[in-house]
């Protein structure tokens, strides 16, 4: 099954829900959009909602990863609001749930990073 | 109730999900729970993109086999590869390793394997290959008769 992608910006931050599987297959394709989108559009943070995302393994960790580590640099956050239990695991394993920021909702994501800004 | 199946498909990486859906598909009859069936979905899905990555360097022309045996509920698990192999396997095992930094990788794949899976075991040398077996009892099945 494909991985669909729907992009939201709001000034500097890009809102990303995913659904769908996200495997080695899917990511080179949505990285490469990404970070076009995420140049042009000067984003600084990100919102991550998960919640119809029925499969991801350690390819969609690199992606999200590697996100994050742009992110970073920047000086900007990575903000994950909902994710199925599966995925979270994975999250959770790689060590990356403790260095998210988790919300409840989109709507709290966007007020959370309001407050850090 | 014992049941195996092989197959073989070619290492492209439209083929991760087809063979997490014929290794899904391979134990619903065994009414495994949401857990175990996404364990076992991400570990075929693991150790195939290993495969056509690392195994054959994302060359779109060989042949990756998948092995599936299940018996007593304990299911067994082989993904093999003719690819270029790893002459060293605890290093590429380590969390966080990966050979390929430059592709993203997020270096968790055999991590998550040892992690979902009872046993992982892997055999791999230079230039011949890598077969990753992974076994794992599923649960009882809790009958509701009255």
């Amino acid at each position: 099954m494909a991985c669909n992608v729907e992009a939201e910006v709001k000034g500097n931050v890009l809102l990303l829900r995913m659904s769908g599987e996200l495997d080695h297959h899917e990511v080179g394709p949505i990285r490469k959009e990404l970070i076009e989108l995420m140049e042009k559009e000067s984003i600084r943070h990100m919102i991550l909602n998960l919640a119809n995302l029925e499969f991801m393994d350690s390819s969609g960790l690199g992606l999200i990863l590697g996100r994050y580590k742009h992110l970073q640099k920047i000086g900007g956050n990575m903000v994950l609001c909902a994710a199925t239990p599966a995925v979270k695991r994975l999250f959770e394993m790689s060590g990356m749930y403790k260095i998210l920021i988790v919300e409840l909702s989109e709507e709290r994501a966007f007020s959370r990073l309001e407050a850090v800004q | 109730m014992k049941n195996s199946l092989t197959c073989h498909f070619t290492s492209i990486s439209e083929n991760e999900g087809l063979a997490r859906m014929i290794a899904a598909s391979f134990i619903a009859p065994y009414d495994p729970t949401v857990g175990e069936l996404s364990d076992i979905k991400t570990v075929v899905s693991e150790a195939v993109t290993n495969a056509v990555i690392h195994g054959y360097n994302e060359e779109d022309f060989h042949e990756i086999t998948l092995k599936l045996h299940i018996e007593q509920r304990l299911l067994t698990i082989e993904i093999i590869d003719e690819g270029k192999g790893m002459e060293k396997v605890e290093q590429a095992m380590e969390p966080l390793y990966t050979s390929r930094p430059d592709m993203e990788r997020s270096g968790m794949g055999f991590t998550i394997m040892e992690h979902f899976m009872d046993q992982v075991e892997v055999r791999s040398a230079s230039n011949q290959g890598t077969t990753v077996k992974m076994v794992k009892q599923l649960s009882a099945v809790n009958a509701n008769c009255l």
